[in-house]
């Protein structure tokens, strides 16, 4: 009764292409933004804004940037970990080395350093398709990790290649409790989701889309498969690489290349599955369930068994939930969280009637 | 130059591994089109079942530990294990995904990856084991002694038993009433179909006959680097492998495999020093990619035309 877009009517192209078409959509996403930017860090602990929404946040990110290489543009990447440590290690180097680097020029030229990898990494993508490319990408997971490892430069010769995220400050503020990082990180996140919904629905967007359905067909009518690939794994990258650079800054403040291992691509792999392949909205649903998962988990495993636990049970018990909860969705919902969320409104469009 | 060949035979040796699990991905992948991500995965929980078995066996049985006969048994179990493993995979998962496109299957094989390792872990605990097959690690008297290059005794037993499972699955393939309908299934599942044969009942031996040569596998590499759970990493070394022969190709999975195992070791005692050593760790990744840009189909993989 309440969602029902009867009775608004678009009266010029520009209302016809909003990205929320419907007004209660509208209403809704300024009402969660609201929610999220003023009630969040007045609300929620500590704990809860560093340890839960601000990772919640930067997944996002990176299952935005994964989705759109694997959901939008159909190549399979197994190596989003890779990209995000180059932009967390890019990010660090600029502001490490160029005197007065601005905090956010910085992450945004950490992001293009990735985009450039992803790339080069990109490039056998013209040639070779499928579970072939998935297995190429894994090059780009162990070549990058070793790389950031061994050339003691990325991490300004630290050991064991470990860094240490700089301050943050941005016009002479210091970000430095988890309210303003937590802010910094969603307002980031924010900005850089609502451009990835337009350019889905761009051109470039729907290059992508046609090389994903059918990438021979794509190039019949005329779209370039090499240019479509490569943008798609250069936004990709960025995205993912963006992400890395939050990661390293406004979560965790030390990270070592290792952190980036072929674990945290599936994790991010996982995301967009339980989310929703090709969704922007999904991204944040299956970013969320990954990251809640493994939490409840433990309190829920602690209430059970109590401290009685074996202290690597708790581990294979997440393996096999995180596995059989893969299988279950794409048994179940192939489209994931984000086709429930789409059902769900469908049904409210029609509610309180059936029909 | 003896050091040349020492490093070129304990690569080759190596890839011989890397050619056991690939072959497991080439099987399933030629009857089903499934590209099994958990091979790597079976090969753990095989090996990691056969030696809980050879633990607690004695204690069930009243037998000596170590024995012949715990070691046999302990054998029959896994393979029995790895069996039920194939048919519950095939009966649970991918009938279910029938008809979905190929990447949502291969994302279903990276969930039974993570279920598996953690089933596998959950039964048996997570402790480092070591593996005895009862061929000692000790390199070949009259080879070192004629040509003053060390071969392990056991890396050419590996090696002789990779040559007779690749052998007895060939004539398995070639001369058995099953082995020709698996090729059939493999070569075109409609006209297989088509013909009356049970694809369902073709695919549940397929994916049987995986977990034996995942066991197979699993038996050696345990018995090399100790049964732990490093070695569902090592396993994802079939990869490269995998494209470097061919999805489709068992000749494929064992050149390939020889091919990656001897350069890898030989980059990282020859290319290693200049960069920093630690290359093995990608190079095999790097190799085959670079193939690809040359032959996109692998070395033996059939040649794949674009149609709309």
């Amino acid at each position: 009764m309440l969602y029902r877009e009867a009775g608004q009517f678009k009266a010029s192209y520009q209302e016809d292409q909003q990205i929320f078409p419907i007004r209660q959509d509208r209403i809704g996403m300024a009402v969660i933004l609201a929610f999220f930017f003023l009630a969040v860090p007045m609300l929620a602990s500590q704990y809860w804004l560093q340890a839960i929404l601000i990772p919640v946040l930067i997944f996002s990110l990176a299952a935005i940037g994964l989705n759109i290489l694997t959901g939008y543009a159909g190549q399979l990447s197994l190596g989003s970990a890779a990209f995000m440590a180059v932009g967390a290690f890019g990010a660090y180097n600029f502001i490490l080395r160029i005197d007065g680097m601005p905090f956010l020029v910085g992450v945004l030229l950490g992001g293009l350093s990735a985009a450039a990898v992803g790339v080069a990494f990109g490039l056998p993508s013209l040639r070779i398709k499928g579970f072939y490319l998935a297995v190429a990408t894994l090059a780009a997971q162990f070549f990058i990790v070793w790389a950031l490892v061994k050339f003691p430069w990325f991490s300004n010769n630290s050991s064991s290649g470990v860094i240490t995220a700089q301050q943050i400050e941005i016009l002479g503020f210091a970000f430095n409790t988890p309210e303003s990082k937590y802010l910094l990180t969603l307002a980031i996140v924010t900005v850089l989701a609502f451009v990835a919904k337009n350019l889905v629905r761009s051109t470039t967007g729907r290059s992508w889309m046609a090389v994903r359905d059918m990438d021979v067909a794509a190039e019949v009518i005329g779209i370039r498969p090499m240019r479509a690939k490569l943008s798609a794994f250069a936004v990709s990258s960025f995205y993912c690489g963006v992400a890395g650079a939050l990661y390293a800054y406004t979560y965790l403040g030390t990270v070592e290349p290792e952190g980036f291992s072929l674990d945290l691509s599936f994790r991010i792999l996982f995301m967009i599955i339980i989310g929703g392949v090709g969704s922007i909205m999904g991204s944040f649903l299956g970013a969320a369930f990954i990251v809640l998962l493994p939490i409840f988990l433990n309190v829920g495993m602690h209430a059970v068994f109590g401290s009685a636990m074996p202290a690597g049970m708790a581990s294979n018990l997440e393996l096999i939930i995180f596995g059989g909860l893969i299988i279950f969705f794409l048994i179940v919902e192939p489209h994931g969280l984000a086709r429930l969320w789409q059902l769900a409104k469908d049904k409210l469009r029609l509610w309180p009637f059936p029909h | 130059m003896g050091f040349f060949f020492e490093v070129l035979i304990g690569g080759l040796l190596s890839g011989v591994l890397y050619a056991l699990v690939a072959l497991g991905f080439v099987l399933i992948y030629k009857a089903s089109g499934v590209f099994n991500f958990a091979q790597g995965a079976m090969v753990f929980f095989a090996a990691l079942t056969f030696v809980g078995f050879q633990e607690v066996l004695p204690g069930w049985t009243g037998l000596e530990p170590g024995s012949i006969a715990v070691f046999w048994m302990a054998f029959v179990l896994a393979l029995a294990s790895m069996v039920v493993l194939g048919i519950l995979t095939e009966k649970v998962v991918l009938r279910p995904l029938v008809n979905q496109p190929h990447i949502t299957l291969f994302m279903a094989t990276i969930g039974l990856t993570f279920l598996v390792e953690g089933i596998a872990q959950a039964i048996w605990g997570n402790h480092v084991r070591g593996l005895d097959l009862g061929i000692a690690d000790e390199p070949i008297e009259w080879v070192l002694d004629s040509a003053d290059i060390i071969v392990s005794k056991f890396d050419v037993f590996a090696a002789t038993l990779a040559g007779i499972l690749v052998a007895s699955l060939a004539l398995f393939f070639q001369y058995t009433k099953v082995g020709r309908a698996l090729r059939a299934v493999a070569d075109d599942h409609q006209a297989a179909l088509s013909i009356g044969i049970p694809l369902q009942h073709i695919w549940a031996i397929v994916w049987a006959v995986a977990g034996f040569v995942a066991l197979v596998a699993g038996l050696i590499w345990g018995a090399r680097s100790g049964v732990q759970f490093a070695l569902t990493f090592t396993a994802l070394k079939a990869l490269p492998v995998l494209i470097l022969g061919g999805f489709t190709s068992v000749p494929g999975a064992i050149v390939g495999g020889l091919i990656i195992g001897a350069s890898e070791k030989l980059a990282e005692v020859y290319i290693g020093p200049f960069v920093g050593g630690g290359i093995e760790g990608w190079f095999p990744y790097m190799l085959a990619l670079l193939f690809l840009l040359v032959r996109p189909e692998g070395l033996f993989g059939e040649k794949h035309i674009d149609r709309v």
